[in-house]
């Protein structure tokens, strides 16, 4: 069955000939309709809308939107911080670059209604720092709102103030880390919180109560309030509501980014139909789905079991390509659907390699705060590195395997899960290739691609 | 307790210091400049000099050491002054998938340098960095502020006649 | 005594026994009261968690509700609430016991969490036991031994790190030996009120160190090496000096100030290596100032007196004796004790004073406190002599009523235990008109000019109690013998008190003690050997009216505001 067609609901300007990221073309395109309809009515029940959408977060985690906001301590009296997080890091990720730089308006928009649901004041854009260009579009849209009172003081009139800064990253992905991020909002060390009890919506922000949402989750805000919430869920599948914007990066011949409605597309057709199959004359291997983090996917295996469809309960038998990509269906077959960044390996890549770049990563982004993460996370770098460019072993799969298992569940955050995934994933599923590299390297071509 | 310090000295343009004082209005607690601070400073004076953490500190009633945790936790700030042109070239694993590595050293050979040192012109330091999230376009290479997507070896060839261009154009 | 008010009580379960503890205790606290060991670095009873070393990790689970009817949910194998295990363990340091909190403090999910967390510890940790001080104290040696897998699997290169970095005067900074765990930089910050360490650089590769130009060198630096669970922070003094295992550890307390640091000395056959200090929750939590820890130098200075003197010429202790006693008998005597006498040696310098119808004086040490553990009053036991009635008022720097009676010609004989009384406001003049018996440890202008010089022990080489601030009698213990030629203090004065046809008191601190609490009101309800270490509080009301000039400081928040400028005269 081919593809269905790509529903561009928060992309639905980019790349779009003639659409600049100014305020005028947002306004010209129906732009702030939707926040001025929105100060008329009562948080609480803008609240609740986002509730009965299901929208679940778009950053990696997909932890229930309007769940998140119910958690937020509203009795304390300390004022209530919104954030958007904007340090998109995770590998394979490119969505919320597109929005901010093409479409920023659409962001200011959708932050400053949620900040209206919530009480907010004050809001900042925490935005990486290795996007100069995106931190200096958004001041200038955000001036432009100001402008034309959309953001600042009195909001059109209604008596309601939030401001809105942007605080610029430089160059740590454990920023994208709730808590790390809001350490590092504070000027220090971005290391995050414990959590009993730093929970950001208790204990967040200056220990004030914190919302941290994605910039695309609060994109799908705007347009819950736009529709209502109950027409928003109608998108997508049960569960899984809304659109979702998968990146896809790697061993295919159209890379980029394809706005579907959430489950309703497979990986076969995304990477088949939408990105046009595998590089002439190579085969697909494996795929990380949702953002390096992602446990790994090897092309010929099978997934079976049962499955809830309605309130049956139904077998299936999939392939790679049969999966369906939504959180439900992926977090069951073993990975998540995460970031939604699509990493498309085809059978030039050598498995061990591949991992000893992505065990690179994280040991460089380990904050070093807690000891299974930061000794760990090295640990498997040195191990895989030294397979790559140094001795290889036989028992260096098992070691590799061993010490991954060693991390997960032990540390204050998901890096920890992050950062042992992907070596215990392609140890699971690629063992026959690490227990043979030290074989097979002496017969790889010399000259082939180098991955670290 | 240390003996005070003599008040650390740097050589801001007064636009760049402007900005400071707006900037530190944006937060409730001082602390929280220091990001924001080191950006402008390092793009005012090219890097962070010892005598920047200590007046950052100082700016922010802050002790010196809060600010050297910081510098040092986040590796876009640099402690010494660099080439002119900073090529930051992603190594992550789509754009590793797609030629990053053979795009970092064809820029090296292209400017007579290896990794994280200046050329000998003094024109181009060339680094890697981490995933620069644009990997539908990778290999991606961020060169100062203007990100190069799809930097296959004709595009690095391209990409490097225009920075000798432009350098030539200074002189 | 006030009993103290009754904390609320929380029930948990650990490893199947219930407990009730105060609320607000967390898990490993909890599991310490039934004697149940959770290992671990970084948390540390007095600091603010941290959560980082990930050591103290332990199964848990709470009792299982239904949640639409909120009813206790029964497992049908045990007849009991089930509880809900979560799958994943968690850090006891960071969890506070809550009503039915089930805690498993060894299970199979335990020990595999304290292997990984152990060997992640000693992958990147330098092969320093041979050459490192932490030796025999060092908690990776020791839950390593308990808690690790017992073998190494890797193979690969060690970060490389500074070593024996001088961080301060005081302080030696190893940074391949360090853990990460933060307890340092806590205590600088949130103890000491100086916030000069930090991490730079991230990763495995953060590194802990003080700004350039910046130095670990507060007057409670030394604390961060006792908190330091490896060998990375380490005493310069004590440095490469003698192995902690070959070391005696006597109870004693500081004599810096009146705060009475609880304190132990280490010592190896005769000679002290270094002081740390002891918990005490009341007085000084785990910590002790860098200033009192080096008077142990006191002990083997080279202006000890070790020597019995008559006339300047040197003799027996007999004969000494003998002639001090003759002194004593000719009357017009005056004491001048110490506040840095035992009050055991106050309570004999009372029966002398009484016996040759002595006035007793104390002179005064104050100085400015720090308001942490360093009190404005630099003798720690002014209150002693308070107690056994040596003296009624405070006292001060100079001994005015003495000098008047000297130039008066009142006085013919003046005993001194351990002050000198020319920097206590006496003139040489006036010491040439009297007859001067010292008994102290230390050379001064005073011992140098006395008829009788009577050599006595330090504070380390005896045993005995001092009476801090918060008038909490605290004993301290003989940690080292004393020098050849010195005597104990207690020795000495019984001797002199039998002279003078007193019947004669025992001159050991056991066989004392009934004595003294038949003849102090304020002691008369103890017996010493029931003092527990951590020390007793004494009905101070007799004394209330009195103007000390402690302010406060960690514990202590005198009740009426401070009367300091007019006691420091």
């Amino acid at each position: 069955m081919p593809a269905p067609a790509q529903h561009r609901l928060i992309f639905q300007h980019i790349d779009e000939p003639g659409y600049s990221n100014d305020i005028e073309c947002y306004l010209r395109n129906g732009g702030y309709e939707v926040l001025k309809k929105a100060v008329t009515q009562k948080p609480e029940d803008l609240r609740e809308e986002v509730k009965k959408s299901g929208l679940r977060g778009r950053g990696g985690a997909g932890f229930p939107c309007g769940f998140k906001w119910s958690l937020v301590d509203r009795k304390s009296g300390k004022p209530i911080y919104l954030i958007v997080n904007a340090d998109e890091s995770e590998p394979g990720t490119f969505k919320d670059r597109y929005i901010m730089h093409q479409d920023p308006h659409q962001l200011i928009e959708g932050t400053m209604i949620s900040c209206f649901a919530n009480d907010v004041k004050q809001a900042y854009i925490y935005i990486r720092g290795e996007m100069p260009e995106g931190a200096r579009i958004l001041e200038k849209a955000i001036a432009e709102a100001r402008a034309k009172n959309l953001v600042g003081p009195n909001i059109l009139g209604t008596g309601y103030s939030c401001e809105i800064y942007v605080h610029r990253g430089a160059g740590a992905y454990i920023c994208g880390e709730e808590t790390g991020l809001i350490e590092s909002l504070e000027g220090k060390r971005a290391n995050p919180r414990i959590k009993p009890p730093y929970f950001p919506a208790v204990l967040g922000l200056y220990q004030c109560p914190t919302i941290v949402n994605n910039v695309e989750t609060l994109c799908h805000v705007k347009h819950i309030v736009q529709q209502g919430g109950a027409e928003y869920a109608k998108i997508g599948t049960p569960g899984n509501t809304g659109t979702r914007i998968f990146c896809v990066s790697g061993h295919v011949q159209r890379p980029g980014y394809y706005e579907f409605p959430a489950g309703t597309v497979t990986m076969g057709q995304l990477l088949n139909d939408v990105c046009g199959g595998p590089l002439p004359g190579r085969t697909f291997k494996a795929v990380i789905p949702g953002g390096s983090s992602a446990k790994v996917l090897r092309f010929g295996e099978r997934y079976k079991g049962k499955r809830k469809v309605g309130t049956d309960m139904v077998d299936y038998d999939w392939g790679v390509e049969d999966v369906p990509m939504d959180f439900d269906s992926l977090a069951m077959i073993g990975s998540m659907g995460g970031s939604g960044g699509v990493i498309v390996m085809d059978d030039s890549v050598n498995m061990v390699e591949a991992l000893a770049n992505i065990n690179a990563f994280y040991q460089h982004e380990s904050c070093g705060q807690c000891t299974p993460c930061r000794e760990g996370s090295l640990w498997m770098k040195k191990i895989s590195s030294r397979m790559v460019h140094g001795e290889a072993r036989k028992e260096d799969a098992a070691l590799l395997k061993s010490v991954a298992d060693q991390i997960p569940g032990r540390t204050i955050c998901a890096f920890g899960e992050a950062c042992s995934w992907p070596t215990q994933s392609f140890l699971i599923k690629f063992k026959d290739e690490f227990e043979g590299y030290a074989e097979a390297k002496k017969n790889l071509p010399a000259d082939r691609l180098s991955l670290v | 307790m240390s003996t005070p310090t003599i008040s650390p000295s740097v050589n801001l343009k007064p636009e760049t210091l402007a900005r400071i004082d707006e900037v530190i209005t944006h937060y409730p607690v001082k602390r929280s400049a220091t990001l924001p601070l080191l950006h402008l400073i390092q793009e005012d004076a090219g890097y962070i000099s010892e005598d920047a953490v200590l007046w950052i500190a100082q700016k922010l009633e802050l002790q010196p050491i809060n600010v050297l945790e910081v510098v040092t936790f986040y590796p876009m700030f640099r402690r010494a002054p660099i080439g002119r042109r900073h090529i930051k070239v992603c190594r992550t694993l789509s754009c590793a998938l797609l030629g990053g590595y053979k795009t970092c050293e064809n820029f090296q050979k292209e400017f007579n340098t290896t990794l994280s040192a200046t050329s000998p012109d003094g024109e181009v330091t060339v680094d890697f960095v981490e995933c620069l999230a644009s990997c539908g376009t990778a290999p991606v290479v961020l060169i100062d502020e203007i990100l190069h997507e799809k930097v296959d070896a004709a595009k690095v060839k391209q990409i490097s006649a225009q920075i000798r261009a432009e350098a030539a154009a200074r002189k | 005594m006030i009993a103290a008010p009754k904390p609320d009580l929380v029930t948990v379960n650990i490893d199947g026994v219930d407990i009730s503890v105060p609320k607000g205790t967390n898990v490993i606290e909890a599991a310490k009261l039934l004697q149940k060991d959770v290992p671990h670095y970084c948390y540390h009873p007095k600091l603010s968690v941290a959560g980082n070393c990930r050591m103290c990790m332990i199964e848990m689970g709470t009792p299982a509700f239904d949640p639409a009817t909120k009813a206790p949910v029964i497992d049908p194998a045990t007849g009991k609430q089930k509880i809900n295990w979560i799958p994943r363990p968690q850090i006891g340091c960071g969890t506070t016991v809550s009503p039915g909190l089930h805690v498993k403090t060894s299970s199979p999910m335990v020990k595999d969490a304290r292997e990984g967390v152990m060997e992640f510890l000693l992958i990147n940790h330098p092969l320093d036991c041979p050459i490192c001080d932490q030796a025999g104290e060092c908690k990776l040696q020791e839950q390593a031994t308990g808690y690790g897998r017992g073998y190494s699997r890797f193979i690969e290169e060690k970060n490389v790190k500074p070593k024996r970095t001088q961080l301060g005067p005081r302080v030696t900074l190893d940074d391949e030996r360090c853990i990460l765990c933060s307890r340092c930089v806590r205590f600088s910050k949130e103890i000491a009120n100086d916030d000069v360490l930090g991490f730079v650089d991230r990763g495995s590769y953060s590194t802990l160190t003080c700004h350039p130009g910046k130095k670990l060198e507060n007057n409670y630096s030394l604390n961060t090496v006792d908190i330091c669970p490896v060998g990375a922070l380490t005493s310069t003094d004590f440095r490469f000096k003698m192995r902690v295992w070959f070391l005696k550890q006597t109870n004693t307390v500081d004599i810096e100030s009146s705060v009475g640091v609880n304190a132990v000395v280490w010592s190896r056959e005769g000679t002290i290596y270094r002081l740390t200090p002891r918990r005490n929750d009341e007085v000084n939590d785990t910590w002790m100032p860098d200033s009192g820890r080096i008077l142990y130098k006191q002990v083997a200075a080279t202006d000890r007196l070790t020597v019995v003197k008559l006339n300047g010429s040197d003799t027996s202790l007999d004969i000494a004796l003998h002639a001090a006693a003759a002194l004593l008998k000719a009357g017009s005597v005056s004491i001048v004790g110490s506040g840095r006498a035992s009050v055991e040696e106050q309570f004999l310098l009372k029966q002398l004073a009484t016996a040759t119808g002595a006035q007793g004086h104390l002179v005064a040490r104050t100085a400015t406190g720090d308001k942490l553990l360093i009190s404005a009053d630099r003798n720690p036991n002014v209150r002693g002599a308070l107690v056994t009635a040596l003296i009624s008022q405070l006292p001060c720097a100079e001994l005015k009523q003495l000098s008047r009676e000297i130039d008066e010609g009142k006085i013919k004989t003046v005993v001194s235990h351990g002050e000198d009384l020319l920097a206590a406001g006496l003139t040489a003049a006036q010491l040439a008109k009297v007859a001067v018996i010292y008994i102290g440890t230390h050379v001064n202008a005073t011992s140098a000019a006395a008829n009788i010089i009577l050599p006595t022990l330090h504070t380390f080489e005896k045993a005995g109690t001092f009476v801090n601030q918060q008038f909490r009698i605290q004993k301290f213990y003989a940690a080292v013998p004393a020098p050849q030629g010195a005597t104990n203090d207690l020795v000495v004065l019984a001797k002199l008190v039998a002279s003078t046809g007193t019947h004669p008191p025992a001159s050991e601190v056991h066989a004392l003690w009934p004595a003294i609490a038949t003849a102090v009101p304020a002691l008369s309800t103890m017996l010493y050997k029931n003092i527990p270490d951590t020390g007793l509080l004494l009905d101070a009301t007799p004394w209330a009216g009195l103007p000390f000039v402690e302010g406060e400081t960690l514990h202590h928040k005198p009740a009426a505001p401070v009367a300091a400028e007019a006691a420091r005269s």
